[in-house]
């Protein structure tokens, strides 16, 4: 087992949250640890990863687990590089959210939840992501996409086509330095 | 045109910066109230002010601070409740993307108000682009002497901090948010005690609503009397609506409270009408818990008034023929719309984000789906329909939180009200073209694979 080590920058945005919190309720950080953790390692939690926000925050390995498999942005298995969520709720699917979920399988080659065998792309459908009155949307790190069209879902499929890096939530300038 | 209180300066350019937003007014409550009142007195002016939360409930919200707790030598925490993940909502979000200041703002005189020194507002994980946006009005707020020690020169002290969640409607039920935000699952706290007594880390706490704490700061400004002038009887003030689904505009509309549904719906300020055209079919009107009205009973009560957007006229008739106006979530479906397809969505939705604690919730909810997707799938029998209502039945009121009745409510009224669209279903399944394309999209295997529940 090879050893979890988070970059300097991502162990310093922990120790600055941390700060945000009462002294002796460093748990409060837990959510936003795992967030930058999975930021840090692919966009997903392995188990040596949590263990290791566990030994940060001094908290029992449970304590992690049990809060990762609560929350559905934490991914508990490996995921492309690119995780394609799209919103499939009443409003979006008035609007013709189930097409767009066809459109991108079809283009991709892979059934909703699958990852494309490159690597690249994990398509899934989610719950209400706030955006009904810009359906149908979805949403790819951070970043919200409004008002879908094949041509939009076709351009956003090619600009992310040779990433890097993985998609993320958040980066090193999401948060305040307090 | 209708008075607009939040959204007034929506359309300046820049608004969303500290020095546009200053320019226009902005933080003079945070002067009024740290000069020239005492606490109390912005108790006092929330109270006569008629402000109801704008969560969903509608709780009067200065009653809810006159219950805060103020034992010695305990902090006490504001928590701004920015979950925002009902279905159908998205109005905090609009609010906090274009004027983060006003709820900056809010949170600043709202704290003075209960002597909170530590203020949190918890968003939702997927609106991480909105913690960047908050973070850095955050910091305008710092560098400009609105946030941190001895504001304005007084002795009053605040922090700040955005805290974000990972994805978990159930977080938007305050004693779950609190449980979040203390680190852990969100599972809903048996009450009493409530927040008020018992909230964030054992301390007193008041949860408000995004638009509930905005709307302080206006109220503040103008005076409580002056603010209860706007709307009709108890529904005070001004509402924001999340508009979606079969309309010309779908967008995030501030009302005066006692617009007429019809004129929202239809008139070119707001809604600008069904899309192409068609006709009106049903309204969700509050988001996705409050019970679905066909178009007669949204637009007119039963007793033929016209229907109005307030809380009292939204719910007039119960819910035999009535809604509620929750958070505001207006989700208007036009004629083709399939009553039964769309309540999947939400079925699907309330099973998925069950905490599972309880079983009418944990169980009931998975149940419920499960009936559903037999029954699209051409297996249904009518007798399924009627389990349906029994289970949404003994769901109802039997769990820890309302996450449960907000499940039940929804299938309720539409076997309620479109009782014939799911008979037709179980009369006609051949009928049902599309249904396979539906489930593929949906991700159920086969209608099959509920065919023996
Ligand atoms: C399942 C569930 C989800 C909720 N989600 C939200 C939410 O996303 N935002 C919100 O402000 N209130 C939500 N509420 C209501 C809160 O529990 C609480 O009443 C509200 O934050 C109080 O603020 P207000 O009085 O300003 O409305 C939810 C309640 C339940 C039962
Ligand atoms: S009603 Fe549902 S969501 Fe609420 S506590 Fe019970 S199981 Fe959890
Ligand atoms: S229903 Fe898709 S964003 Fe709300």
């Amino acid at each position: 087992m090879s050893e979890i080590k988070f970059s300097t920058e991502a162990e310093s945005l922990i120790q600055n949250i941390l700060k945000r919190y009462p002294n002796d309720r460093k748990k409060s950080v837990l959510i936003p640890a795992l967030h930058i953790a999975q930021a840090e390692f692919d966009g997903w939690l392995s188990v040596p990863v949590m263990d290791k926000v566990a030994e940060m925050l001094e908290l029992k390995p449970i304590e992690v687990y049990e809060v990762a498999s609560f929350y559905t942005m934490f991914n508990l298995n490996p995921v492309g590089k690119c995780v394609i969520e799209v919103c499939r709720t009443s409003s979006c699917w008035l609007r013709g959210a189930n097409d767009i979920v066809a459109y991108i399988e079809k283009k991709l080659n892979i059934k909703n939840g699958e990852t494309t065998k490159d690597g690249k792309f994990t398509l899934r459908t989610v719950e209400c992501l706030g955006s009904c009155g810009t359906a149908p949307m979805l949403q790819i790190g951070e970043k919200f996409h409004e008002n879908l069209t094949f041509e939009k879902v076709d351009e956003i499929l090619n600009t992310h086509q040779n990433l890097e890096k993985h998609c993320t939530y958040l980066d090193a300038t999401t948060f305040r330095k307090n | 045109m209708g008075r607009k209180i939040l959204l007034e300066h929506i359309n300046v350019p820049g608004i969303n910066s500290y020095d546009v937003y200053r320019s226009k007014g902005g933080y003079a409550s945070v002067e009024k109230a740290i000069k020239t009142m005492k606490p109390e007195d912005i108790t006092e002016e929330v109270k006569k002010s008629g402000l109801r939360g704008r969560g969903g409930a509608g709780f009067p919200t200065g009653m809810k601070w006159s219950f805060l707790a103020k034992p010695e030598g305990k902090p006490r925490y504001l928590v701004c409740n920015a979950d925002e993940s009902e279905p159908g909502t998205f109005k905090d979000r609009y609010l906090m993307e274009h004027i983060p200041h006003i709820l900056i703002e809010g949170m600043i005189t709202s704290s003075y108000a209960l002597g909170v020194n530590t203020a949190y507002i918890y968003i939702r994980g997927e609106y991480f682009y909105l913690v960047r946006i908050l973070e850095k009005a955050i910091a305008e707020a710092y560098a400009n002497g609105w946030l941190g020690k001895n504001i304005l020169g007084s002795d009053f002290n605040l922090d700040l901090y955005v805290h974000p969640g990972a994805g978990a409607y159930i977080c938007g039920e305050e004693t779950a948010l609190l449980e979040s935000l203390e680190g852990k699952r969100g599972n809903p706290r048996i009450k009493p005690p409530f927040p008020a007594v018992a909230g964030l880390y054992g301390c007193p706490t008041v949860v408000n609503n995004v638009e509930t704490i905005a709307t302080v700061g206006p109220i503040v400004n103008m005076g409580g009397d002056e603010y209860a002038k706007i709307g009709v009887g108890r529904s005070t003030g001004t509402k924001l609506i999340s508009a979606s689904g079969h309309i010309k505009k779908p967008g995030v509309y501030e009302i005066e409270m006692g617009v007429t549904v019809e004129d929202f719906i239809y008139s070119d300020e707001y809604c600008g009408g069904i899309l192409n055209d068609k006709k009106l079919k049903a309204v969700v009107a509050g988001g996705s818990s409050v019970p679905i009205l066909p178009a007669h009973l949204i637009l007119n009560t039963a007793n033929g008034e016209k229907r109005l957007m307030t809380y009292e006229s939204l719910s007039d008739g119960g819910f035999a023929t009535g809604t509620m106006l929750g958070s505001g979530g207006f989700i208007v479906m036009d004629e083709s719309t399939n009553i039964v397809k769309n309540l999947f969505t939400f079925t699907r939705f309330y099973r998925h984000e069950s905490c599972g604690q309880c079983s009418p919730c944990r169980e009931g909810t998975a149940w419920m789906e499960k009936i559903l997707a037999k029954i699209l799938g051409g297996k249904g029998e009518e007798k399924d329909v009627d389990l349906l209502w029994d289970v949404q039945r003994r769901i109802e009121g039997n769990t820890i939180c309302p996450l449960g009745d907000a499940a039940a409510w929804p299938v309720a009224s539409a076997i309620r009200h479109f009782r014939n669209e799911f008979e037709d279903f179980v009369r006609n399944p051949a009928n049902q073209q599309d249904i396979k394309y539906y489930f593929h999209c949906n991700n159920i295997d086969s209608a099959a694979a509920y065919s023996s529940i």
